[in-house]
């Protein structure tokens, strides 16, 4: 940035290498839904919290700006279905590749945890009888649902008030918070990896200043990696579905410090963040926030709704009901194969719009039309949910608006299905894929602890783990039971030589005067994993691809350059994905079968889910070499009677 | 004759989207709540006092649009959508086409 044709000074004073200390019972890493709801309840059990996030805490993580679905509360009083039975419905139409234990803490405390926010001044109700007399509205509690509107397993939530709630209710519990400062390793006992751990450190991304944090419990709580096999600044802007931010600085960390994590090898095609997407329900669709909208083609032609045998469905009405023909509720999951999927089928749009437009049956662009929804359905979409989604309050509904679009008279067009695609997508190319819903992470027993003593997780650091209500849900569970744990331990003095080593990693980019910046080496990660380790994948070219990533570790990363504390916090982020890229080649050597559910390829091993591979296979390293293992897929035992049992403090 | 320009200093080409937010320098206070909020990090203050922050880092803007909710003024900052993606849309009644602007 020049100022009048100059450099201006960095307006922050500079304090590479100052270190600050500080101490609590149980230090949170990662401000985002997960980490506020852990820290807030820790604090409400009488610990002294602190909490370190890169962002500013009101509105940081992928659920700071807003939320519009409030997932699998099957505790809510209008639900047909109860935590019990909703945890198994959700774990089989996922084909059992999901976390039970964090599942089944969803299911079950879900409602308690809105009401509990609601507490904190969020709004979770149609106080205003805005939406009175609306199929998605049970009239007794002005709660609201979506998609299944008899079943009603998922509700419609003002997620846009929530973060500012958690974050008024941390100040008023006292809890420290560090913000702008990015959490770089964890400490542990004696400095060695395996250990206990016993605090972490971090970086200030405005000052450079280095922190030691010191604490009885640790929960990470920071976001699944992102820009793996896809990173740019010039073509996401609006597009991008999650905080550019995100770059697996937990899963990494975790894994230098001894911790166990699996399902390293679950990637997706590209669904969001491509190159080529437009804003996150900002286009004509009929998906998620949408759903059901009418969507027509460009000459008005209704596209038919199906339901899961590809009936027609001839109202809107019914598009949120389960089929008339023996279906007992519907799942808003994407299917994933087998008769599980099937039960769980929700309405769709006819599958083959592509070949009716090249029939000449529809005419391209295909639209969004509100026009002709019922009232309460396009003012819950164009409004409410619009409104409050993870990032659409200001960027769709005030921007559309300011510029003129109105529901009543307009038609939104649809860029994804300009291809006559019916997905929420067109189809990403082979080489572009995401970690996502059910990906890798700190593996996790009934407290949520991690393989390391000391050591917890809440949200998406956990493995398959997602969702707003599974972040607060696991984070308000994980407070509780650190604020257990702090009675029965004692802090530990962090080991000077293993901070010293860590100071000497974080500031070796601000030393160097010429080499790469962090945006440049992120694409050049992106490229190693696009070439070795994306859909179709081989031994030999995922042991080039380590190899070549190992030469990047030895020869570049050292040339990694930052001229202010800003950079200097990315280039850490760069770091760390290139830590998150070996986790996953190594996850994905260790699945040597492939698989559907995981939308996993091997060319060398193409059998699809032989039974024996499912499993979960774990990863740690330990003294330099990565150690394999195995746990069964429900490793947690009786999903209730745990619950139960660790809920009300059980220890191991 | 039209005088197309000042001076021409030898500058980079700017960063890919440059300019996210647009401030109204006539409405902005220069109270820096925007920056306090932005999970990005992409805003520094301005060294004139009372003016709009700098945007430092305009390729890392998430477009999350909470500088714009944060801002006490009313339009005295804006989110700029990219020219890559700005999405249209159809008035039914006179099939007549707008964009986001």
């Amino acid at each position: 940035m020049s100022h009048n044709n100059s450099y201006i000074k960095w307006p922050y004073p500079i304090l590479y290498e100052q270190e600050g200390v500080a101490s609590s019972d149980v230090l949170v890493l990662g401000g985002g839904i997960a980490g506020c709801w852990a820290a807030l309840t820790a604090a409400r059990q009488g610990a002294s919290v602190l909490l370190v996030d890169k962002g500013c805490i009101i509105r940081s993580g992928c659920g700071g700006p807003g939320c519009d679905h409030w997932a699998w509360s099957g505790d809510n009083p209008a639900c047909t279905s109860n935590p019990d039975e909703m945890a198994y419905k959700l774990m089989e139409a996922r084909s059992n590749w999901t976390n039970g234990i964090t599942s089944y803490i969803n299911c079950a405390s879900g409602y308690e945890t809105l009401l509990e926010l609601e507490q904190m001044g969020a709004k979770i109700r149609d106080t205003e009888d805005e939406f009175k007399g609306a199929d998605f509205r049970d009239e007794r509690t002005k709660m609201m649902y979506a998609y299944d509107y008899e079943n009603r397993t998922i509700m419609r939530v003002w997620g846009a008030t929530f973060k500012p709630a958690l974050y008024s209710e941390l100040k008023r519990l006292g809890v420290k918070l560090y913000e702008r400062c990015q959490a770089t390793s964890l400490l542990t006992a004696g400095g060695k990896a395996g250990n206990r751990v016993i605090g972490a450190t971090g970086l200030n991304i405005q000052t450079g200043q280095f922190m030691i944090f010191k604490a009885k419990a640790i929960v990470m709580a920071m976001a699944m990696p992102a820009r793996n096999w896809v990173f740019s600044t010039e073509h996401r802007g609006v597009s991008s579905f999650k905080p550019v931010v995100n770059s697996g600085n937990g899963h990494a960390m975790a894994w230098r410090a001894g911790a166990t994590v699996t399902n390293m090898e679950r990637s997706l095609s590209l669904l969001l963040d491509s190159h080529d997407t437009l804003p996150a329900y900002g286009d004509g669709n009929c998906n998620n926030t949408w759903h059901p909208c009418n969507m027509v083609d460009a000459d008005g032609k209704a596209i038919p709704w199906v339901d899961r045998d590809g009936n027609a469905i001839k109202d809107v009405a019914s598009r949120s009901l389960p089929s008339k023909l023996g279906q007992e509720m519907f799942l808003m999951i994407p299917g994933l194969g087998g008769k599980s999927a099937y039960d769980s089928k929700p309405p769709m749009l006819i599958a083959d719009i592509q070949e009716r437009v090249l029939k000449g049956e529809y005419k391209l662009p295909l639209y969004a039309d509100l026009t002709t929804m019922p009232d309460d359905e396009r003012r819950v979409i164009w409004g409410m949910m619009v409104g409050s989604e993870s990032k659409t309050k200001t960027p769709i509904l005030k921007v559309y608006t300011d510029a003129g679009f109105d529901p009543e008279k307009d038609l939104l067009q649809s860029y994804f299905m300009l291809g006559g695609s019916s997905m929420m997508r067109e189809p990403a190319a082979p080489k572009e894929r995401m970690i996502f819903s059910g990906g890798g992470g700190v593996v996790v027993d009934w407290n949520l602890m991690s393989t390391l003593e000391g050591l917890f997780a809440a949200g998406e650091q956990i493995f398959s783990t997602n969702g707003h209500a599974s972040a607060a849900t696991t984070g308000r569970y994980v407070g509780k039971r650190t604020a257990e744990y702090i009675q029965r331990v004692n802090g530990l003095e962090p080991d000077r030589l293993q901070v010293d080593k860590e100071k000497a990693r974080v500031y070796a980019p601000i030393y160097c005067e010429d080499g790469v910046d962090w945006k440049e080496f992120n694409a050049g990660l992106c490229r190693i994993m696009q070439n070795y380790c994306s859909e179709h994948k081989t031994e030999s070219l995922m042991q080039m691809g380590l190899g070549v990533l190992d030469e990047y570790e030895r020869e570049e990363l050292p040339s990694l350059c930052a001229d202010d504390p800003h950079k200097l916090g990315r280039t850490v982020d760069v770091m760390d994905i290139l830590t998150v890229d070996q986790m996953i080649i190594h996850g994905c050597m260790s699945r040597k079968a492939s698989s559907s559910y995981l939308n996993f390829g091997r060319l060398d091993y193409p059998q699809k889910d032989p039974p024996e591979w499912h499993k979960w296979l774990t990863l740690k390293l330990e003294d330099g070499a990565v150690k394999k293992g195995e746990l069964p897929i429900d490793y947690w035992g009786s999903l209730k009677e745990n619950y139960e049992a660790y809920s009300k403090g059980k220890q191991d | 004759m039209k005088k197309y320009y000042k001076e021409v200093y030898a500058k980079p080409n700017r960063v890919t989207p440059s300019r996210p937010v647009i401030f109204d320098e006539k409405k902005c206070t220069g109270c820096n709540a925007c920056m306090a909020v932005c999970q990005a990090d992409v805003f520094i203050p301005n060294p004139k006092e009372g003016q709009p922050p700098l945007i430092l880092f305009p390729d890392e803007c998430y477009y999350d649009g909470c500088c714009v909710e944060e801002c006490p003024v009313e339009g005295a900052i804006k989110l700029n959508h990219p020219l890559m993606q700005r999405v249209r849309w159809k008035r039914k009644a006179t099939g007549e086409t707008f964009r986001v602007k």
